[in-house]
């Protein structure tokens, strides 16, 4: 099949639905290796929309290259725990020895190898994905065999299958994680909660709940179970999962959605992958029950790229959902309640996690944030009501609706109802999954995880909060210390400011660029902290951080650029020390450094004596 | 019945249903700084520009609906310093060099740095590498000034009806990029009539053979600061469905 064809094919399996962009993209990606010029006019006249912004999408995500990367794209995840894990000696080494520059594709176009944002593997890095597979645990070892294979061009099926095992970890699980409830139990008592609805014909086109509105009462008593949990969101900003979804279900439109937003980016946290891994019904069955009471009729699980090879296995649970009748035509047999979910893919952008950016994208355009009001609960994929919850809300939602607002409530605090799930890792003997009840302090997490000589704990990712050990007697908890669950943890032999300066990177890597302080600010923040690390640094460029968190706190779109400035203005409050032994002692220093400045010219007039050297304060 | 007012710096504003605020300010002819706002566009909120208090809490202007009773502050000390930041951001993130520019004195980025007292640029260049793109026999697009404002491309999708601009790529990477495998306006439907060709707020999309035919020092801001000019910001009747607010 030729190129255009191919493409064809693709869009129309897609039925030439531009909103279904990403994955035709992606699909055509992994057919075609990259997304040429004349694919993309290819692929926009078939799907019927303006060349330049299918472009535009394409050149937004990190996962879709519009220049040819390789016929192996290796990608080492570099976030700081990768790094204390040794990823960028690894990376160096695998470098060498395919004589590539980081970075730049090899001569023969045969391989391209570089960084990207944490890839969810923190527990057991230092990790890899090749050509979008996660490989975890990469060692000297690997390096070496991987570079072989690469190297004799060995298809990917054939790689060692033991390398692509990803491990769950799980250290202690509660509630969630130790559920065994038969599919379908949570929407049975979903169901049981109203009396059978008048029999009457529901047009396909409409929400189930328009058509049998006067007989269900069961959305309504499910929906008082959820706010008699105290249910709150888990995907960090903790919004009520309860008055969400009585928002979206009040909302007028001409259909609802429901979205599960898997796409877990916060630097720090896996315990989604481990849900969707061992839960997946759990949090399907959550997705259903939220359907039941807004009255949608179908819902997306927006899939983070990096955890691509979970795409086969969710799609098997959803067959055998609906072979089993949880999903498709009257569910369960219940006359008009239908629904189904798709998963949909992302492709290496971090601000997707953001649910009016994850829209933006779920719809095939740039994953932007949008202006609010209005909010995604009355506006939101395609304009109409929907729900966005986090994977783990959903698998909460699920419990809740099978055993009661008033059993949930039972565990956790009074402000904060039922369990958490921490993804653990940096500093500790024992990385992975542990989900306690909501209160738990972070001393006993710190014991149970074996960690020793900590210095310091980044709880819920680079935009959460960096504490230190007068504050290991606090809670994780929304009254204390709310958290989307990742919680790394740094002992005594670690430098704060390389911690620190990994999360600006990555904020600056990460930010959509859509509005003025984010897309300089976050490139500023780490000009700043590159200048500090060379040893340039002053007390100036201190002040200049707090400037720019003002900034950036008053000013910033959405919040990626609010709480950028997190972690530097957290340590500065409380690791001081970290930056000021890079500090030179005076007030003003210039920005590079003068005599290298010089080098080019040295080079060009082929001089290397005193005389073409500035001296300079060593 | 009288018409509903919010309170901006202490002074009343009357405002219309629908109105945000920023329309309603400008209506009464207190001009708030603004660069991706443009009277006959939805709004955008995407340079910050417009930023506010409003009732305590920071917001953009143009995307905040007016609401009887709401406190606004505007010229205050600490927003005034913000924005300040914002330009310099904006003249560090690209290449402007205002003397040999053919839109000095017509720019709005040049105007409000005057307005509100840019002295310098602050923060380190950034020295993009951004090429011209002269192909086009009417118009020259010099990438270096661009600040994202997305004019060009809202003009041209939703009153040209030709998508000539779009953005690709992502934060500091991101950039304009036109309609064409080639990456060349002159291989777009571009005309220099288009509405795209002239809401430009600063140098980027420049009309070849007229250059500097008004003299510099006797242009629209050369002569009267922006403020001045509040009149012509005032809101207009949309001239095209995406104005009322629709999603495009």
């Amino acid at each position: 099949m030729n190129d255009t064809a191919s493409i064809e094919t693709i869009v129309r399996s897609h039925g030439k639905d531009g909103t279904r962009l990403m994955q035709i993209l992606r699909e055509t990606q992994d057919v075609l290796g990259w997304l040429s010029p004349t694919t993309i006019t290819t692929i926009a006249k078939a799907i019927d929309w303006p060349r330049a912004k299918v472009e535009g999408t394409a050149g937004f995500y990190s996962f879709f290259h519009t220049q040819p990367l390789g016929k192996y794209r290796v990608l080492w995840s570099d976030n700081i725990t990768d790094r204390m894990l040794g990823n960028l000696d690894l990376m160096q080494s695998m470098c060498q020895k395919l004589w590539l520059e980081t970075g730049r594709v090899s001569e023969d176009g045969l391989v391209s190898v570089d960084t990207t944002s944490c890839t969810g593997m923190c527990d057991q890095g230092p990790a890899v994905l090749v050509n979008y597979r996660a490989i975890p645990h990469m060692t000297p070892e690997r390096v070496e065999q991987m570079v072989e294979l690469i190297r004799n061009q060995a298809p990917l099926a054939d790689w060692p299958k033991e390398w692509f095992q990803v491990e769950d970890n799980i250290r202690r699980a509660d509630i969630l994680l130790l559920n065994t409830m038969t599919p379908g139990d949570a929407l049975r008592a979903s169901l049981a909660r109203g009396a059978e609805p008048a029999m009457e014909t529901a047009s396909n086109e409409r929400s189930f709940r328009e058509a049998v509105h006067a007989g269900d009462t069961g959305p309504g008593a499910t929906l008082d179970e959820i706010k008699r949990a105290g249910l709150r969101g888990r995907g960090g900003a903790g919004f009520t999962t309860g008055l969400k979804w009585e928002a979206c279900r009040n909302a007028p439109g001409q259909t609802h959605y429901v979205i599960c937003n898997a796409d877990e980016g916060e630097p720090g946290t896996f315990k989604d992958r481990v849900l969707l891994t061992r839960q997946p019904d759990l949090v399907f069955e959550g997705m259903t029950v939220a359907a039941y009471v807004i009255g949608a009729s179908k819902g997306y699980v927006y899939l983070r790229g990096e955890y691509r090879y979970l795409l086969e296995p969710l799609n098997a649970v959803l067959a055998q959902r609906r072979a089993a009748g949880l999903l498709g035509k009257n569910i369960l047999g219940r006359a008009s309640f239908d629904f189904d979910i798709e998963v949909h893919l992302g492709a290496g952008a971090y601000i997707c996690g953001e649910e009016s950016a994850l829209i933006e994208s779920l719809e095939g355009k740039r994953g932007v944030p949008r202006n609010r009001p209005p909010y995604p609960v009355t506006h939101g994929f395609l304009n109409q009501p929907t729900v966005v919850n986090n994977v783990e809300t959903f698998a909460a939602a699920a419990l809740i609706a099978a055993k009661g607002g008033d059993w949930y409530k039972s565990f956790g605090t009074a402000k904060s109802a039922g369990t958490k799930i921490l993804s653990i890792s940096g500093d500790c003997e024992r990385p992975g999954i542990y989900e306690y009840p909501f209160g738990v302090s972070v001393a006993q997490v710190l014991e149970e995880c074996g960690a020793k000589n900590t210095q310091a704990i980044q709880i819920s990712g680079p935009s959460g909060i960096c504490i230190g050990p007068d504050e290991f007697g606090r809670c994780i908890a929304f009254e204390d210390i709310p958290t989307a669950g990742a919680f790394m943890i740094f002992d005594i032999r670690r430098d704060i400011f390389d911690v620190v300066r990994n999360f600006v990177h990555f904020f600056a890597h990460e930010s959509c660029g859509f509005c003025t302080p984010c897309r300089v600010g976050t490139t500023l923040l780490k000009n700043l902290m590159d200048k500090i690390a060379e040893g340039h640094g002053t007390q100036y460029d201190l002040n200049e951080i707090f400037q720019l968190n003002r900034l950036l706190q008053t000013a910033a779109h959405c919040g990626l650029g609010h709480t950028a400035c997190n972690p530097l203005v957290h340590t500065l409050e409380k690791f001081r020390p970290a930056y000021e032994r890079r500090l030179k002692s005076f007030e003003f220093e210039p920005a590079f450094d003068l005599d290298a400045a010089l080098s080019q010219a040295r080079q060009m007039t082929g001089r290397d004596d005193a005389g073409a050297h500035l001296e300079t304060a060593q | 019945m009288s018409e509903p007012t919010f309170t901006l710096d202490g002074q009343e504003i009357p405002f219309a249903p629908g109105q945000s605020v920023m329309q309603a300010a400008l209506d009464a002819g207190v001009f708030i700084p603004h660069l991706c706002y443009h009277p006959e566009f939805r709004p955008h909120g995407s340079c910050k520009l417009c930023t506010v208090k409003i009732n305590g809490r920071p917001a953009t202007s143009c995307t905040t609906p007016a609401a009887a009773g709401l406190d606004v502050e505007s010229n205050t000390q600490e927003i005034l310093d913000k924005r300040r930041a914002l330009l310099q951001m904006l003249l560090v993130e690209g290449n402007h060099f205002c003397p040999s520019c053919e839109k000095s004195g017509h720019c709005k980025l040049q105007a409000l740095g005057y307005e509100l007292g840019v002295m310098s640029p602050h923060f380190n260049q950034f020295y993009p590498d951004r090429p011209v793109d002269a192909s086009h026999p009417d118009v020259l697009l010099d990438f270096n000034r661009c600040i994202l404002c997305e004019l060009c491309i809202r003009a041209s999708a939703e009153v040209d009806g030709k998508n000539v601009f779009a953005l690709s790529g992502r934060g500091i990477t991101k950039h304009l990029i036109v309609n064409a495998e080639s990456g060349k306006l002159a291989d777009t439907n571009f005309a220099l009539t288009d509405k795209a060709a002239q809401v430009c707020p600063v140098g980027v999309i420049l009309p070849k053979k007229i250059g500097f035919k008004t003299p510099i020092g006797q242009r629209r801001f050369d002569v009267e600061s922006i403020s001045a000019h509040v009149d012509e910001f005032k809101p207009v009747a949309p001239t095209n469905k995406a104005a009322q607010g629709e999603r495009s």
